[in-house]
């Protein structure tokens, strides 16, 4: 049985095969999934806005699709993963209310989506499967076996990537 | 710009309590109306956490909760969220509606609606001891609601204060009618700008 470990809000971690990392209650954040096929190696970081450009010193680096893309694949060449066998999904990145005005502000899920792809595609990572947007929460739990990416819903289903 | 919460001093605290004091007052006042029944109010606690235990409040991060979110314009700009644990907000659609729910996530347009009125009317309360205090001219916006996972809910205040801190700072209050609680916590999150307008007019800038 492998072992499920919790990923929370700005926080990222990776784990050798077989494990399983997850983080629940996804809403505008986007948690976006490392997987290295040869070794087995997953990451997973749960990050909260797109751009360390606002961060100040001593700030918390997984919290930025920027820094935290980078500092988890770090970690996972750590670990042992050359970076050309790494595969990214992603989901989250989901606008919670609905306002009639909108504003910058509610619309932080979708740039979250738009700033991991862009850091993805900057460290010529592929990304293979994404579930983004919508209005609803997503737990993600990532499988070690495959690299699945099964996302859960209140309401929405269940889905695997 | 450091941390802007860690900076915090207790004198800040303080004054943010007395808000929560004074806005659960008006709030419990106003749910007494509203229910038609006698409510009384503990002292609501100020809680300030990390994201990463942001998830465990209300039960865990899948646990449905409902979320009640307003803009606020005026002198100071930014939102409010006031968030339910599911068994509350049962409660209170119950007293007010006459009725029972009859199955968890079955909340009609009514139900929601009824749930947005409340959200206005505990957010208004706290708005005005908010805006007495300040002398500051605060105007809430129509509500959004949203029921769904806890932490997906709260990501939406967490963001915000994610902005200029590494922490959360929200306002636990319970109401109870003796018989059963009402548990709901309020996040008051201003805009970027008015972060500094707001303590000033607090007198603690």
């Amino acid at each position: 049985m492998a072992e499920l470990i919790k990923v929370g809000m700005a926080e990222l971690k990776v784990a050798r095969h077989p494990a399983i990392l997850t983080t629940l209650g996804l809403g505008s954040c986007i948690g976006i999934a490392l997987y290295d096929s040869r070794t087995k190696n997953i990451g997973l970081v749960h990050i909260m806005l797109p751009s360390s450009s606002i961060a100040t010193a001593g700030m918390n680096r997984a919290k930025f699709a920027d820094t935290g893309i980078q500092d988890l694949v770090q970690e996972m060449v750590r670990i042992g993963s050359d970076i050309r066998n790494i595969v990214a999904k992603i989901a989250g990145g989901a606008q919670m209310f609905a306002f009639a005005t909108q504003n910058e502000t509610m619309k932080i899920g979708q740039r979250n989506a738009e700033a991991s792809r862009a850091v993805l595609a900057s460290l010529n990572i592929p990304l293979v499967a994404e579930d983004t947007g919508g209005n609803y929460g997503r737990t993600i739990e990532l499988s070690s076996e495959d690299g699945t990416l099964k996302v859960k819903t209140i309401g929405f289903g269940i889905k695997y990537l | 710009m450091a941390d802007a919460i860690s900076e915090l001093n207790s004198f800040h605290l303080d004054v943010l309590r007395e808000i929560g004091n004074i806005g659960a007052g008006n709030a419990a006042t106003a749910l007494a109306k509203l229910l038609d029944k006698k409510i009384d109010m503990r002292v609501p606690q100020i809680r300030i956490m990390k994201f990463s235990e942001v998830s465990d409040v209300l039960g865990g991060a899948e646990t449905p909760v409902v979320g009640i979110l307003l803009q606020i314009h005026g002198d100071i700009s930014g939102s409010m969220m006031f968030i339910l644990d599911y068994p509350s907000s049962r409660l209170l659609v119950n007293i007010l509606m006459g009725k029972p729910v009859e199955s968890d996530l079955d909340y009609d347009e009514l139900t929601c609606s009824a749930l947005k009125e409340i959200g206005n009317i505990l957010a208004g309360s706290y708005l005005s001891a908010l805006s007495n205090m300040t002398n500051l001219k605060l105007m809430p916006d129509v509500p959004a609601l949203a029921i769904d996972m806890a932490g997906a809910i709260l990501s939406v205040p967490a963001i915000e204060f994610g902005k200029n801190s590494d922490t959360v700072l929200y306002i636990e209050n319970v109401f109870t009618d003796g018989r059963d609680s009402v548990i709901g916590d309020l996040f008051l999150i201003p805009d970027d700008l008015s972060y500094g307008k707001l303590l000033e007019a607090l007198g603690v800038g």
